[in-house]
């Protein structure tokens, strides 16, 4: 997908945030919006992509570690920014063979110049030097031979595999917040989530792209639901004991369970508020399962909810902290409602289906949820994501045909989202573009469910 | 303690008179069992010997005289008292006419009339067959077990093995699709539930409430909680105290039935009763 340059692309030193928004709103007033104008607006998946490309880089020492290394830094590299959301990425086959492994070793015109027509080119060298790899990046503007460098990277650490994919995410990371109108990448992030890997459901973690999973819990019994806190200290979830579910923590600084005050009852579903100081989650310590927001050590439990029917998955507004979004069987079939933090000023956000598992994007602005429209036994159709515009309750669908969508959780860029997908009645996690596009599995064969992505 | 159990159910079912009604018992030690179970002994060795005695001091009865048609037998049974309390005595008197071989079940062959005393430990039906020339006829009569007084011995608690007559009497319930309203069949099923636990007053129960594979984890992990929730509220309005029963929530993560059809997710969707240890 080549596209004429915009001239605005060329200058760099412009807040990119505020020339995203005011193209996406010129692009609305001049065409008219179509139902994935707002969508692309509020995520910030810009109204067109900048078209960069990644070099593979120049391998600097004789090191034999070197190729595996580089290989991987190169690989890793090359997916960041095409996952980013925000690139239209010059592929492989058509990019110059060169490995510019500096400024001086750069002919920008092979860049520029057509096939490659890149705006952008990131390149540079990687060594392996004494047990550690080094790596020096820098991200040029190809149509700007003057002054071209936007960015100037060292990366220096332990020689390793993951560190290597560190790095790559590093630089990643840093083109993006560059080229992104300020908002960090996401490929240090990190996704928690449920496996049945061991024989048992526990909580498991991975890197953003699936790559350096871990276990995290060990506990033999049932867990769900995980959820990390907004400092990627504690990981809090739902565990099936001899006294039913209850909420519990665990430290990935300790690297151990630690003592949370559970409610009595069947007690699940736990969301952080974006400052940390808080939890909510559903509780059937009274009658019905009810909305509770405590403190994040236990204390001062207050309910939220009083409404027949089960009441589930609460997610906090990360905006403003003053309201949440929950699931609600009041009427029947499951629904998302809207309530400010003191039970107040309830809303019905969906109008009929079988609506679950919201969750709210980083700016406040969308709920991401699964929604099955036409749910009954025998009915047709499926479970799928959708995002709504909370002010407008305009939404629109993400996934479509494929499987039994469920879980939907916002990238804290708010571009992307985390999601679970059944097919033959196998969960696996998913990730896409918060318009639905570049739709990708993250795990295979192993039984992976309820993502949560990290909030940095 | 699997084994344990196992070899308590297998001398269960060496000695019926001890199993399906007996007095629950919790906790109950081989020491006691194998004390129930020369008790039986006893009481068989008892039994057989007054066969025996009987037998041997009464006169044989006299040839009929040859007819060319035998007069058909006739028999009756009775028992008193009807109703007792576990382990009471209960005299069972018969009388046949023209039988020439007379049993009770459970005694063994009997005079063709006679009394005797037996101690049921639960509700039984004594079943008299007279055999003569003529054909043969059976009687009955029915000695109605109160059910024990509430015990204050852990002796008395429900033991193991009655792990099967739970199983029996108390069943299931079932709910509609995303629904945790009791239906009124189930009210009349619960009704049933509560009448066993009421009798057996020292067995805790705990609701398990599932959900079909259907639908959203953590929705269905709270209406498996509403599920359960509704049977235990119908159970103490039915009378069973609130503190004997305990619920957990399964939701989907355990199943019944693993088919993708209504008939396995029917299945999925229920209350469960189990004994809480």
């Amino acid at each position: 997908m080549s596209k004429k340059t915009e001239p605005i692309f060329r200058r760099i030193s412009f807040s990119l945030a505020l020339t995203f928004a005011s193209i996406a709103v010129v692009a609305g007033i001049c065409t008219g919006a179509s139902a994935q104008d707002w969508v692309r607006t509020g995520t910030n998946l810009g109204a067109q992509k900048i078209r960069i490309a990644a070099a593979d880089f120049a391998p600097s020492s004789q090191d034999p570690q070197t190729p595996a290394l580089k290989t991987t830094f190169d690989a890793t590299l090359f997916n960041d920014l095409n996952n980013a959301g925000i690139f239209d990425l010059v592929s492989k086959s058509i990019a110059p063979p060169s490995m510019p492994a500096s400024p001086q070793q750069i002919n920008l015109g092979e860049w520029a110049n057509a096939p490659a027509s890149a705006e952008m080119v990131a390149f540079g060298s990687l060594a392996v030097n004494g047990g550690r790899v080094v790596v020096s990046g820098w991200l040029f503007d190809a149509k700007n031979p003057q002054s071209p460098q936007i960015l100037g990277k060292q990366y220096n650490e332990v020689a390793s595999q993951d560190n290597a994919r560190l790095v790559a995410h590093r630089f990643a990371d840093e083109i993006i917040l560059r080229l992104g109108g300020g908002i960090n990448g996401i490929a240090e992030t990190h996704i928690f989530y449920v496996s049945a890997k061991s024989g048992t459901k526990e909580i498991w973690e991975m890197d953003y792209d699936g790559e350096g999973t871990r276990q995290i819990t060990h506990l033999g019994a049932i867990s769900l639901s995980p959820h990390v806190s907004p400092d990627n200290s504690r990981v809090a979830f739902a565990s099936l004991g001899n006294g039913g579910w209850s909420i519990r923590m665990f430290s990935l600084v300790l690297n151990r369970p630690v003592t949370f005050p559970s409610p009595g009852g069947t007690t699940q579903s736990p969301a952080w508020s974006a400052d940390g100081t808080k939890l909510a989650y559903s509780s059937s310590r009274s009658a019905d399962t009810q909305i509770y927001i405590g403190d994040a050590n236990g204390a001062g439990v207050r309910a939220v909810t009083s409404f027949r029917g089960p009441n589930v998955s609460p997610v906090w507004n990360p905006k403003t902290g003053s309201q949440i979004a929950w699931v609600g069987g009041r009427t029947g079939l499951p629904q998302i409602y809207l309530a400010d933090i003191d039970g107040g000023n309830v809303q019905r956000m969906t109008d009929g289906g079988y609506a679950t598992s919201p969750s709210w994007s980083p700016n406040g602005q969308f709920l991401a949820f699964a929604w099955d429209r036409k749910y009954g036994p025998g009915a047709p159709g499926g479970q799928d994501i959708y995002i709504m515009d909370i002010a407008s309750k305009r939404w629109t669908q993400l996934t479509h045909d494929a499987g039994r969508n469920d879980f939907p959780s916002w990238a804290p860029d708010g571009r992307h989202i985390v999601f679970e997908r059944e097919t033959n009645h196998r969960p696996e996690v998913w990730s896409m573009l918060a318009d639905g596009s570049q739709q990708q599995p993250l795990t295979r064969g192993g039984n992976n469910s309820m993502p949560n992505w990290s909030w940095k | 303690m699997n084994d344990f159990a196992l070899e308590m159910n297998n001398m269960d079912g060496a000695i019926p008179e001890f199993s399906q009604n007996e007095p629950t018992k919790r906790g109950i030690t081989l020491r006691n069992y194998c004390r129930l179970y020369l008790t039986s002994l006893a009481i068989f060795a008892a039994l057989a010997a007054a066969n025996g005695c009987k037998k041997q001091t009464a006169p044989p009865p006299p040839p009929l005289p040859p007819a060319m048609t035998a007069p058909a037998p006739t028999a009756t049974i009775s028992a008193s008292p009807t109703v007792v309390n576990p382990g009471d005595g209960v005299s069972l008197l018969w009388h046949t006419t023209n039988a020439t071989d007379v049993s009770i079940d459970g005694i063994g062959k009997v005079p063709t009339s006679g009394t005797q005393t037996v101690n049921p430990t639960s509700s039984t039906n004594y079943h008299l067959v007279a055999r003569g020339d003529g054909g043969s006829i059976d009687a009955t009569t029915r000695v109605t077990v109160n059910p024990p007084m509430a015990p204050a011995a852990a002796e008395t608690a429900p033991a193991m093995s009655d792990d099967a007559s739970f199983r029996q009497n108390v069943q299931d319930v079932f709910f509609d699709y995303d629904s945790y309203d009791v239906s009124p069949e189930n009210q009349s099923l619960i009704l049933k539930d509560a009448a066993y636990l009421t009798a057996h007053p020292m067995i805790k129960v705990v609701i398990g409430g599932y959900c079909d594979e259907r639908g959203s984890t953590e929705y269905n992990l709270a209406l498996g909680e509403n599920r359960a929730s509704a049977v235990k509220t119908a159970l103490v309005a039915a009378g069973v105290g609130a503190e004997r029963i305990r619920t957990v929530s399964y939701g989907k993560e355990k199943q019944f039935c693993s088919e993708h059809d209504e008939s396995c997710w029917q299945q999925n969707r229920r209350g469960q009763f189990s004994i809480d240890r």
